[in-house]
């Protein structure tokens, strides 16, 4: 095996895929005619004897393209092919391990393992027969018959391991398996999986995992595939040429890393293709004119420009997640954020504190929320909108959902929740508004509402 | 591979005089066989309207027995119904909301109302036999019980938890073991709790409807009700007295040989990660599990059952491949058999509105005007109803919650006062009332209390108990004035419990406002003015467009208020007043 730290693009393979996804896009119909793009036109394959890995930031669609690969959702258009054939037509044969596990409560650690066999007609005996090896090989032994609720968590993911590979599956997806799990019992379990995987104990011929966690997705894969949002799309797929087992401290592992984060905090770039042009408008959230606030506090922000600043005012973003032992999906929010603030610059995979980020940073408090305020204002559309509306408002009250309405053309109805919700954080920070969560209605705040009544007097 | 059940759950539990329970499980058995072979030879035969009523004490049981039979099998074919219903409403989207709507408004239709329809239409269908009589009474008690274990089915199919649908999914679980793995046990806990305030309002139903007269027909079977109608008739107290207690017994029997074991075994249906500390225990439910006859039998059975129906649903052509979540928003085909559906349910909601128009065309204005009346009246009786039963159970609420020493004894008595039916305590409280000289005006608000306040307090005292001591602690430690505690801490901690009893104790008074309104004592009739009154005449002297009109007006108003104010203070509840914990 090579040993290579920068990775070269995967080439097309000569092996036929199990599955082959072909320009599969998920989008969702407004009543506009519009449609928010999830997931735009994608390929992708998985070809037996390796291990994918998904990243992707959150809102990339990682998990919705697990579920269009295993014939659980429908694309919107294009086509997902188990060995050729429709998914929707063909008998594949996959398991899901879940995040939250999705046991069954009310039936015993065998029942559950045993339901999948039940639902494929096995007779009771070798059903059971079989279930009790496979308990017996993620090591629960002795526990068939407690209830998932008397188990510790690491133990329930076993049972989840158990029910997913006592159907034998050719695949076997992974859906954050480890992410609602302690550190040490995740270190543990992905190294038992990799010794499954490496003494080929499990049938599987392909394992296909989504992640947010850029450590794991080196520890484990011999490919990984990381996604962009809005709409989601490949970024880059790549082989890793690691030998296991692989040593996080080792320069090559800790490159690949970095490496990663690189391509994550790059700003995006257009994807090759254009986008798809006939049929209805497919509205593109990179041309519209509401950006995308990502969800962080302000006090988040403030909290890693000090940081930053500690540090002498710029670092590697991979250093500062380890110094905070934050995960990407926790850290790039942040950054983002403050970055469309204009508190800070990424380069190259580094963040950079700009001019205002240290004026913002060696503040006290109140004078820290004047400069979020003037930032605010300068870079989010939507903010400035909310306060515009409030001046001009002869009672300087607005409904929520008058905003919502305009989010409503651009974004999922999830997501213009989210959005306002971010606003509303950011804007009570800033002390731009107020927002009666009672009444739905934001409010300008009583000092000010008085001093634009005092100006409109004089004039 | 050997079978080793070290670390789980014991196998073997020390076994106290097994035989003995063997023996009581197989008598109670036979007794249940012999029992519903009386049931039937009673039910073939000729049909007798009015049924003889003894006071004799020794005529009780068999009268109990005739009323819990009625009850049994009206609560299982509700339980069915709500079941189909609630799974057609959940799955098909085109239809789903329409049926919804459709279960909002029956649930507002008082039981009394579908009396003449269902009793006339029973009696039609199976002539010549007792059963038919039986039939209707039995469908008016399924109606007093149906609705809301149909929107607990229903909603509880709603919030199954997405991963667990696509687990489902991808391991390819057939209709049928999803409903048996995954549905039904995910339903079981709100159905258990339902059932009971279902079978206390069917008891209700009962008392009410075991006699009954329609136009120039009268209608009498054997039981409960009706003994505690002719003893009221009468004016026999000691009878009534005894079938007072006899009801109670029922109840409390109930309770601890049904409710609580059932509550007990579905705490494992409890969808929760870690098990929780308190839990309700029976010691029927233990002495059950102890019996060998019990444990191993149905087991056994259902597994025969169970697994060639599974053997034959993997070789069906669906088992082969995973079925999409999101398949329903992708095709909007409509099939042939759904347009004939369709064009049928139009056809005949078209022929009951043109029906029900051409009866309401022979009201008067005088009518009318009389209606509205007595909507108003009754709508005034409903909402003081519900204000005292208020006044009373918060403060005894709050002030048992805060000591959960008396909760703990409390809040099972509370429970079982709310199934004690309100109409079989009613004649007794009417004596009294008229011995000291008080009408029916104060007797039929005095009714939908008794139907009414328990729910209210139970859900006080849950509510009470759910306020997290810190924030009581907090109270004290900052010298809260009496009127900041109960503003600033009591009311807002309780008051989604409060909302919770307040919207089943609305819906339970309008209910009782028909049998409050409108009542035989002696020989005389009582009468107040309200709407439930004109129901009720309206039904004895068979004057159906009245009644038609009544059930509307009723009807109209509990969803205007549902609508208007309960839902919008259960929403309040729980965005504004969840304690999240």
């Amino acid at each position: 095996m090579q040993e290579a730290a920068i990775p070269t693009p995967n080439q097309s393979p000569a092996i036929e895929p199990i599955i082959r996804a072909e320009k599969i896009e998920k989008y969702y119909a407004q009543p506009s005619e519009n449609r928010i793009q999830v997931i735009s036109a994608t390929d992708l394959s998985i070809i037996p004897g390796e291990i994918v890995a998904l990243l992707g930031p959150s809102g990339s669609g990682k998990s919705t393209m697990l579920r269009m690969l295993t014939g659980l959702s429908t694309p919107s258009a294009g086509q997902v092919y188990w060995h050729n054939k429709p998914v929707a037509e063909a008998e594949i044969n996959v398991s899901i391990v879940f995040q939250s596990f999705a046991l069954f409560p009310w039936l015993t650690v065998l029942q559950n393992v045993e339901a999948p066999l039940q639902a494929r007609g096995v007779p009771a005996e070798e059903r059971r027969a079989r279930s009790l090896k496979m308990l017996d090989t993620v090591g629960l032994d002795g526990f068939e018959s407690a209830y998932p609720k008397e188990l510790s968590g690491g133990m329930r993911q076993r049972v989840g391991f158990a029910r997913a590979l006592v159907v034998e599956p050719e695949v076997l997806f992974m859906d954050e398996p480890f992410s609602a799990l302690d550190v040490l019992t995740a270190e543990n379990l992905r190294s038992e999986l990799l010794e499954l995987w490496a003494n080929k104990t499990m049938p599987t011929k392909a394992v296909f995992i989504v992640t947010h966690n850029i450590e794991e997705a080196v520890l484990l894969a011999d490919r990984i595939i990381v996604l962009g949002r809005n709409p989601g799309h490949i970024r880059t797929d790549f082989k890793v040429h690691l030998a296991q087992p692989r040593d996080r401290k080792s320069e090559p592992f800790t490159q690949l890393v970095d490496f990663i984060y690189k391509v994550l905090t790059k700003p995006d770039v257009a994807p090759a293709e254009a986008p798809d042009q006939t049929g209805p408008k497919v509205r593109d959230q990179r041309q519209m004119h509401y950006q995308m606030l990502p969800h962080a506090r302000p006090g988040g922000m403030a909290g890693l420009l000090e940081l930053l600043l500690d540090k002498g005012g710029r670092d590697d973003i991979y250093r500062l997640a380890d110094d905070l032992a934050f995960e990407i999906d926790d850290l790039l929010p942040i950054v983002d954020a403050a970055q469309l603030l204009g508190f800070l610059q990424i380069e190259e995979g580094d963040a950079a504190i700009t001019e205002s980020g240290t004026a913002f940073a060696n503040s006290e408090i109140l004078r820290q929320k004047e400069l979020f305020r003037t930032a605010a204002l300068a870079n989010v559309l939507l903010l400035r909108q909310i306060r515009r509306a409030l001046e001009t408002k002869s009672d300087h009250t607005v409904p929520e959902d008058f905003f919502l309405d305009m989010l409503d053309e651009q974004f999922s109805e999830e997501e213009c929740l989210r959005q306002m919700e971010t606003a509303v954080a950011w804007g009570r920070y800033a002390e731009l508004f107020d927002f009666d969560s009672g009444r739905r209605r934001f409010i300008l705040p009583d000092a000010q509402e008085e001093e634009i009544a005092a100006a409109e007097v004089a004039k | 591979m050997s079978l080793q059940h070290t670390l789980a759950r014991p196998l073997v539990v020390s076994r106290a005089w097994p035989f003995l329970i063997d023996v009581a499980v197989g008598l109670c058995g036979i007794a249940l066989f012999l029992g519903i072979l009386h049931l039937a030879t009673y039910w073939l035969g000729t049909p007798v309207p009015v049924v003889p009523i003894s006071h004799s004490l020794s005529a009780l049981p068999a009268y109990a027995f005739y009323s819990l039979g009625r009850i049994a099998i009206a609560y299982l074919l509700s339980l069915v119904f709500a079941v189909s219903y609630g799974y057609t409403a959940a799955y098909n989207p085109r239809v789903e909301a329409w049926m919804i709507a459709a279960l909002d408004i029956l649930q507002s239709i008082p039981v009394l109302s579908f009396l003449p329809p269902v009793v006339l239409a029973m009696i039609a269908l199976v002539p010549g036999h007792q059963f038919g009589i039986e039939l209707g009474v039995i469908l008016l008690i399924f109606t007093g019980q149906v609705w809301n274990l149909a929107f607990s089915f229903y909603s509880s199919l709603k919030s199954i938890p997405r991963e667990m649908l696509e687990a489902s999914r991808i391991y390819r679980f057939s209709a049928w073991q999803r409903f048996w793995q995954l549905e039904m046990p995910y339903a079981a806990i709100g159905l258990v709790w339902n059932s009971i305030v279902s079978v206390a309002g069917g008891w209700f139903a009962l008392i009410a409807c075991e006699m009954f007269t329609m136009g120039d027909r009268s209608f009498q079977l054997p039981g409960l009700g009706s003994y505690l109608q002719t003893a009221t008739d009468a004016g026999d107290l000691k009878a009534l007295g005894t079938g007072f207690a006899v009801v109670i017994l029922l109840v409390v029997a109930t309770d601890q040989l049904v409710w609580r074991p059932l509550i007990a075994w579905s705490d494992k249906f409890k969808f929760e990660q870690v098990e929780s500390a308190d839990r309700v225990t029976s010691p029927v439910l233990e002495l059950l599990k102890r019996s060998a006859l019990l444990s191993s039998i149905p087991g056994r059975l259902w597994s025969r059952v169970e697994e060639p129906i599974y053997e034959r649903l993997s070789h069906t052509r669906s088992a082969h491949v995973v079925h999409p979540l999101d398949e329903g928003e992708r095709k909007p085909r409509i099939s042939a058999g759904y347009v004939v559906l369709a064009a049928t349910v139009l056809a005949v909601v078209a022929w009951g509105a043109l029906q029900a128009g051409l009866m309401l065309r022979s009201i008067t204005l005088a009518d009318l005007r009389l209606l509205l009346e007595g909507a108003g009246a009754t709508f005034l009786r409903v909402n003081a109803s519900l204000v005292i039963s208020a006044a009373w159970t918060i403060p005894v609420g709050v002030a048992i919650g805060f000591n959960p020493k008396l909760a703990r004894i409390v809040q099972p008595v509370a429970q079982v006062l709310a199934s004690v039916p309100a109409t079989a305590f009613f004649p007794i409280l009417l004596i009294g009332l008229v011995k000291i000289g008080g009408g029916l005006g104060i007797g039929s608000i005095a009714l939908m209390l008794l139907g009414t306040q328990w729910y209210i307090l139970f859900n006080v005292i849950a509510g009470a108990m759910s306020i997290p001591s810190d924030l009581r602690e907090v109270a004290t430690l900052y010298h809260f004035t009496r009127w900041q505690r109960w503003t600033r801490l009591i009311l807002p901690g309780i008051f989604p419990y409060l909302i919770t009893g307040m919207v089943t104790a609305s819906g339970g008074a309008w209910n009782a406002s028909v049998f409050a309104e409108y009542t035989h004592l002696k020989d005389h009739t009582l009468e107040t003015i309200g709407l439930g009154a004109q129901i009720d005449a309206a039904t004895s002297s068979g004057r159906f467009p009245i009644l038609l009109m009544a059930t509307i007006l009723i009807s109209l108003m509990v969803v205007t208020m549902n609508r208007l104010v309960w839902r919008r203070l259960y929403r309040l509840a729980e965005t504004r007043y969840k304690l999240e914990g």
